[in-house]
């Protein structure tokens, strides 16, 4: 009982802040509705049983990639006005991909494959008192480690990539070198000079 | 009915965790006064009450009835829900942390994971108050909080992966069982790199000194909470400082054996200490680590920013990483007393 309710109201609001998301004016609010959307998500993933994936979510999603694309938002000097500008002449081309998306969705999940009473039982039940967060790594290190292996090179692969597409000398800009920094002695910065004392010459007149 | 009796008793143990937690912030920057004070060769706040242990209930109320300015075209709601937002992930760790031998609120299996996607949640109070706070250097706080603690998140949980590999858990309890024994047994002795890349960490994350570019007095007035005042100043004051301490007390759950004393398994001084709760050394330990905050922040300059960030990726991350190998290494080798 209890438990349907706390799903409805996250239901409820992951549904009202996907919709904020595409309606709303301003770009940093539509971020902070996509993150509250990821936050509600997570919390219904973790009501059906898989932590792990929920934790993750809100690890990787909220936590990391939310806050950079924030950051790049709220850097952007965004014109509001620009950003409506194509609408009307969108609209027709959108509205039929949408339906049609919406009926190919219909069909999929009302053709009673997805019924409740039609889904296989899980081929790996999950033994009481390990979480699925272990049973997940298990899978993934033995089964399916050439798959995961080849998944991570991929990704290595397009981070060494992203980053040669970004870094450039740029002409002009001071760059600091840390090594000679840290090398720096005093002697290279500081020079001692003995000066003899003196007076000036109209207070050696007064002698 | 007996789901209404269980939602009260949560409810409960939560005011049991909170009410003392907050109590801990008061006397928390009571202690970061005298200290510093003592550091610096000053008495500190003495007035109020006995050696002045009521100034932080005077400084309470002085920020209550203090009025909150809202900025000029300052978005109201997000000004007002972001201490709240970077309060929150702060106590709701809490959740997962075990004080004592099965004295803990929520004892969940992924604890590891819940506990690093709340302080990764932390972040948000910072970014949306520097926003809309329609002030640039609210902005330019903001800006430079985002990327360092994002930046600090990845080594943390690097070092925070290589306690899980020696524990072989991520529940929280578990990890401090894994610990049981005398001091040596403790993690922090095979994980000792781990262990101060972790505290480093933890020290940028909260944006505490040397790391506090992001408030960093001196060139940008206050930073992310420059526009804020009263009540919700002090929410923000409480987060850093609630967020202090979960640091603190993770620091003592993964590295420092959690609540065993340090004599825990000896032949004769073991049986000694063993009359005083495991709550009792939980807290002591934690007080140790608070200790260092507040050393640090009297004893070292600020970090430019440039070097901040040199840091957290060219040296912190690459020695998890090599730490990461040695420690498969001496898993694999059974090396005594902690893997074997």
């Amino acid at each position: 009982m209890i438990e349907q309710l706390i799903f409805y109201v996250f239901a409820l609001v992951l549904l009202f802040s996907a919709t904020m998301v595409i309606t709303v004016r301003n770009p940093v609010h539509a971020a902070l509705f996509l993150v509250l959307a990821f936050f509600n998500s997570a919390a219904l993933w973790i009501m059906a049983g898989a932590e792990f994936l929920g934790i993750v979510l809100v690890l990787v999603y909220v936590g990391a990639v939310m806050v950079l694309f924030l950051f790049v938002v709220m850097m952007l000097d965004l014109n509001l006005g620009s950003l409506r500008e194509g609408f009307m002449k969108h609209f027709y081309i959108g509205v039929p991909i949408a339906v049609v998306m919406a009926v190919q969705m219909l069909l999929v999940v009302g053709s009673g494959l997805f019924a409740p009473e039609t889904l296989p039982q899980a081929a790996m039940p999950i033994p009481e008192g390990t979480g699925n967060t272990s049973m997940l790594g298990g899978v993934l290190y033995t089964v399916y480690v050439y798959p995961f292996e080849l998944a991570a090179v991929i990704l290595l692969v397009a981070i060494i990539a992203a980053i040669m597409l970004t870094l450039r000398r740029r002409e002009g800009t001071k760059h600091q070198n840390p090594g000679e920094q840290v090398k720096v002695r005093k002697a290279d910065r500081l020079r001692l000079v003995n000066l003899p004392s003196s007076r000036r010459a109209s207070e050696q007149e007064q002698d | 009915m007996a789901e209404l009796t269980e939602l009260v008793w949560i409810m409960t143990k939560i005011v049991a965790i909170v009410g003392p937690l907050i109590l801990a912030v008061a006397y928390l920057t009571y202690a970061e006064r005298r200290v510093i004070g003592a550091i610096q060769a000053r008495n500190g706040p003495n007035r109020v009450g006995p050696m002045g242990l009521f100034q932080p209930f005077a400084d309470v109320f002085k920020l209550l009835f203090k009025e909150v300015v809202l900025p000029a075209n300052a978005n109201r709601f997000l000004f007002l829900i972001a201490p709240l937002l970077s309060l929150m992930p702060a106590l709701a760790a809490w959740a997962v942390m075990p004080f004592s031998e099965g004295l803990v609120l929520s004892d969940i299996n992924a604890g590891l994971l819940y506990i690093l996607a709340m302080t990764s949640l932390g972040v948000y109070g910072v970014i949306i108050a520097g926003w809309a706070s329609n002030s640039k250097y609210a902005m330019l706080g903001a800006m430079r909080s985002a990327a360092q603690i994002v930046s600090y998140e990845i080594a943390m949980g690097f070092a925070l992966v290589g306690v899980l590999m020696a524990a072989g858990s991520l529940n929280m309890s578990g990890i401090v069982q894994a610990q049981a024994g005398p001091i040596w047994n403790w993690f922090w002795l095979p994980l000792l790199p781990l262990f101060v890349v972790y505290w480093i960490s933890g020290v940028a994350e909260t944006n505490r000194a040397p790391f506090d570019v992001a408030e960093g007095e001196s060139e940008i007035v206050a930073g992310f909470h420059v526009e804020y005042s009263g009540v919700a100043f002090a929410v923000f004051f409480l987060a850093e400082y609630a967020n202090m301490i979960l640091i603190s007390g993770l620091a003592v759950v993964m590295f420092m054996g959690g609540w065993y004393s340090p004599f825990h398994g000896l032949p004769v001084l073991g049986p000694l200490f063993d009359w005083v709760p495991g709550i009792v050394w939980f807290v002591l330990k934690m007080t140790l680590f608070l200790y260092l905050y507040l050393a640090f922040r009297a004893t070292f300059p600020r970090y430019r920013y440039d070097q901040i960030m040199r840091l957290g990726w060219k040296v912190l991350i690459p020695v998890t990483v090599v730490w990461l190998v040695v420690l498969a290494l001496m898993i694999i080798a059974g090396l005594g007393p902690w893997f074997n």
